[in-house]
């Protein structure tokens, strides 16, 4: 048992203690921290492998992604072939106002388009900014770090 | 105004003035629904006689945001998103239960590095949950540096949940069978498979250490300090069989002398083979209800030094269908969060959605004791109250 | 007053130009501790505190936190008594000003010596008490209510361990007078501290910690509880005046204590008329950073422990100590 009034002392050193320390504090936004790896930041779209499969969108909690697409002739690989058609993308946005970066979509998306990157800063001024369209998506594919190396 | 008395009104007056004794007239007061210590929306409207409580209505549904209703049109995979955010101070328990629901009903055999895995992160989120209860609970009875200093060390433990999640607050890590899985349908470097990142578990070890200096440093701060010690203790007990009457559960339960976890009694997680203390109070005052929450925040500790020292290899995830659907049946587990028992009630009639999705959420039945907990209290004290049940708007209203 | 100007001044004009100084007193010692505040409280939360305003250490803060408010609306609720509401915040801060008239800064540098200083300055800080219950009880609102009935069922426990541990004082000094008491202490070769009242000095602390609603005696604000408490309502100018009052008090306190108890002006081998200002200043900052430190360690009391702890032990001792201090003055 402590004498009485001792508890309040004992903090008040605690405090005088913390009070010399330097505190943790990262200064953004002169200095950044870096995200780890897996962090779920944006998302990065890699058109040439989407197909237009809607598996995303359709997966979506919230129905936030947006997809049209039409389909093209393609010219026949061989001489007298057949005539190929292909899914092209005419549209893919993806509405981080909606979004709860959950990862369904990159989840389930069967042709790899879809990447997490952990970039973080792009806030808007505008609810209407926070729509970000094909090429705004395929910007960020570059941010894409590998992944972590894995514990044994 | 006088003129214009209501005869009821008059009635009063002229009863006050023959009274003896001075009657001061009760006031009503709300306190919410935006209240600097309501932890969000909660709304208590109180009868008060000076500083006593004379009668108390908690209002609540100010949050609700329909969960069950939204599970219902929602696949499997798809409500693992939504349901982290049901109490999203500790996201990752909230997902156990209902995997392991699903799963009992699909009857899939999870591998055990999934389980480690789950158990440790789970783990993690319980010491989280309590930082955040350790860091608001001595700011509410008006000491606000234990804030700063509990926020600091979650952030370690929110840096590990990251690490191997890539979400700080909402993981939605877990998936039906496992953990997340090795990777979609493509066959890119970038969707590799989802296992513990390196130096995950060196970094763990540390930061447990840190979680054990921040007790002692909490110890020091806040359970030593006569003043918290005097606001605290004997303040709002809640004697057992009334805690169990009106269903409360976790810590608070514990507070009051009531040895039940559910990490014993339940087998969701292999919580056997780990030793560990079911930490229990005495007088389930407002202090225990502190004391336990900061012993258990030790104890999380000692499970997740243990987890991490033998995490089992294999596999992450057992082999589940593409097309989640879930056989007709119905099923209850429930699970011991960091708040309380935490359970999923899923009828499924067969298909890739739940019929009906009931949730029980621990803040919900914790907070039902109020009415009757702050009957005779002063304000400073409903404060105290609040604060030691440690329950979260979203978990109440779902 | 001041022997630097020689020749005669208008009465008047030196009225205005002692009002301007001791503003200027007011004002220079509360920015300080303003800014201390925030910063020592950021340091021992493991925070960095203001950072960049007016560039190294965010030194400007309180600056831009008061011009701020001066841009803010100053509303008055619709339930609110017009009047008192709109003169409670400058009866608080006049009551803290008045208090800075007696404080000497050197035995020559005091805007004025009188007779009775220290009662008037007991007096005088007691108004205080009715600007925070107008405060609260004319804002229409019940939290302000409860904020103001709280502070002054406070004050009325405090001000008397607060008048009684001073009484064991003025006993030893045999005067009334602030410098009366400095001299007194100089005299005698060390202050009233070490010399025989420390129990009056504890005392004295903790009464005016709760006379200034500081913690762990901020029970009339009580964010956690009351919102605001009596200043849940005030916006703009006349809660800057508030925010103002409460550190000028915090400066005033500290000077009342330090020349009480710490000496004032006075310390060994030191001119008091060269150095006295600067020797004050350092022991209101000390005491000033032991309100700071204890603010931000320790949690709030509850209503009753509070007047427990003023009327079971805080009075009884002080009562003790002016009978101890009497036998000793009769017998020695």
């Amino acid at each position: 048992m402590q004498a009485r009034g001792q508890g309040l002392f004992k903090g008040m050193w605690l405090t005088l203690k913390t009070l010399f320390q330097k505190p943790p504090t990262v200064m953004y936004p002169t200095e950044k921290e870096t995200p780890v790896p897996r962090a779920r930041g944006v998302i990065a779209l890699d058109p040439e492998a989407c197909t237009v499969c809607m598996l995303c969108a359709r997966e979506c909690p919230d129905w936030c992604i947006y997809i049209e697409g039409h389909k093209e002739e393609q010219p026949p690989s061989k001489e007298g072939g057949r005539v190929r058609t292909r899914a092209t993308l005419d549209r893919f946005d993806i509405d981080y106002a909606l979004c709860m970066y959950c990862g369904i979509c990159v989840e389930v998306c069967p042709f790899d388009a879809l990447f997490w990157s952990p970039e973080y800063e792009y806030s808007e001024m505008k609810i209407s900014g926070m729509l970000h369209d094909k090429g705004r998506l395929t910007d960020w594919l570059e941010t894409v770090p590998d992944p972590p190396a894995l514990e044994a | 105004m006088s003129q214009t008395l209501d005869p009821r009104a008059a009635a009063h007056v002229s009863e006050v003035a023959v009274s003896v004794e001075l009657q001061t007239p009760g006031m009503t007061i709300n306190l919410g629904p935006q209240h600097p210590s309501t932890h969000g929306v909660l709304r208590l409207v109180a009868e008060l006689d000076g500083e006593r409580v004379v009668n108390v209505e908690p209002v609540i549904g100010y949050m609700h945001r329909g969960y069950e209703k939204l599970s219902e049109v929602r696949t499997y995979p798809q409500i693992t998103a939504l349901v982290n955010r049901i109490d999203w101070v500790s996201g990752f328990a909230n997902e156990i239960p209902l995997m392991v629901a699903v799963e009992r009903l699909m009857e899939i055999e999870v591998p055990a590095r999934a389980q480690a895995i789950r158990l440790i992160l789970t783990e993690l989120a319980r010491i989280s949950n309590h930082l955040v209860f350790l860091s608001s609970y001595p700011l509410e009875l008006g000491a606000s540096t234990p804030l700063m200093h509990a926020l600091r060390e979650r952030e370690h433990v929110l840096e590990l949940i990251e690490g191997v999640t890539g979400g700080r607050f909402h993981p939605n890590f877990n998936r039906i069978g496992g953990v997340k899985p090795a990777a979609g349908g493509g066959s890119t470097q970038k969707k590799l498979a989802q296992d513990l990142p390196q130096g995950f578990l060196s970094e763990t070890a540390a930061a447990m250490d840190r979680m054990l200096a921040i007790c002692d440093d909490m110890d020091t701060l806040v359970t030593g300090n006569e003043i918290f010690q005097a606001r605290t203790k004997g303040v709002a007990v809640v004697p057992p069989d009334l805690a169990l009457a009106y269903g409360v559960s976790g810590p608070n339960l514990r507070a009051s002398g009531v040895a039940f976890d559910l990490r014993e009694h339940e087998d969701y997680l292999p919580y056997d083979k780990y030793e560990f203390d079911v930490v229990t109070g005495e007088n389930g005052d407002c202090f225990d209800r502190y004391q336990v929450r900061l012993e258990e925040v030790r104890q999380a500790a000692r499970i997740v030094s243990q987890a991490i020292a033998d995490v089992p290899s294999g596999p992450l995830q057992a082999k589940v269908p593409r097309v989640i659907k879930v056989p007709k049946g119905e099923t209850y587990v429930r699970a011991e969060n960091p708040k309380g028992e935490m359970g999923y009630y899923i009828v499924s009639d067969g298909g890739r959605i739940p019929y009906r999705l009931k949730i029980r959420s621990a803040s919900f039945s914790n907070l039902s004791i109020l009415p009757w907990a702050l009957k005779g209290l002063l304000v400073p004290d409903i404060i105290a109250l609040l604060g030691s049940l440690d329950f979260v708007l979203g978990d109440v209203d779902r | 007053m001041i022997p630097l100007v020689a020749v005669e001044i208008n009465f008047y004009l030196l009225l205005v130009l002692k009002i301007l100084a001791i503003t200027g007193v007011m004002l220079g010692g509360s920015l300080p501790i303003i800014f201390g505040e925030l910063k020592i409280s950021a340091h021992m939360q493991s925070r960095v505190g203001p950072y960049y305003a007016g560039g190294r250490w965010g030194w400007a803060q309180p600056m831009a936190d008061g011009l701020k408010f001066f841009q803010k609306e100053d509303l008055v609720p619709a339930a609110a008594d017009r009047q008192v509401y709109k003169l409670a915040p400058y009866l608080l801060m006049v009551s803290t000003l008045a208090v800075f008239v007696i404080i000497p800064f050197s035995p020559d540098l005091i805007a004025a010596d009188l007779d009775l200083g220290i009662f008037f300055a007991l007096a005088i800080s007691s108004l205080s008490t009715l600007g925070v219950l107008m405060a609260g009880w004319s804002s229409g609102n019940k939290y302000s209510l409860i904020g103001g009935l709280r502070a002054a069922a406070q004050i009325i426990a405090y001000e008397l361990p607060l008048v009684l541990a001073v009484i064991g004082v003025v006993i030893q000094a045999g005067t009334l007078s602030m410098v009366g008491i400095v001299e007194a202490q100089i005299d005698m070769g060390v202050p009233f501290l070490i010399g025989g009242q420390a129990v009056a000095f504890v005392i004295f602390f903790i009464a005016s910690l709760a006379e200034l609603n500081r913690t762990p005696f901020d029970l009339p604000i009580a964010e956690s509880e009351l919102v605001m408490g009596y200043l849940t309502e005030y916006s703009g100018f006349r809660f800057t005046t508030f925010f103002l009052a409460e550190y000028a008090g915090v400066v005033a306190i500290s000077a009342i204590a330090s020349t009480l108890f710490l000496g004032g002006y006075g310390f060994w081998g030191l001119d008091s008329a060269l150095f006295g200002p600067f020797v004050l200043a350092a022991k209101v900052g000390i005491l000033a950073f032991l309100m700071i430190w204890i603010r931000w360690t320790w949690p709030r009391m509850r209503e009753d422990q509070l007047q427990t702890l003023a009327w079971k032990w805080l009075i009884p001792i002080s009562l003790a100590n002016i009978m101890v201090t009497a036998i000793f003055k009769v017998v020695f």
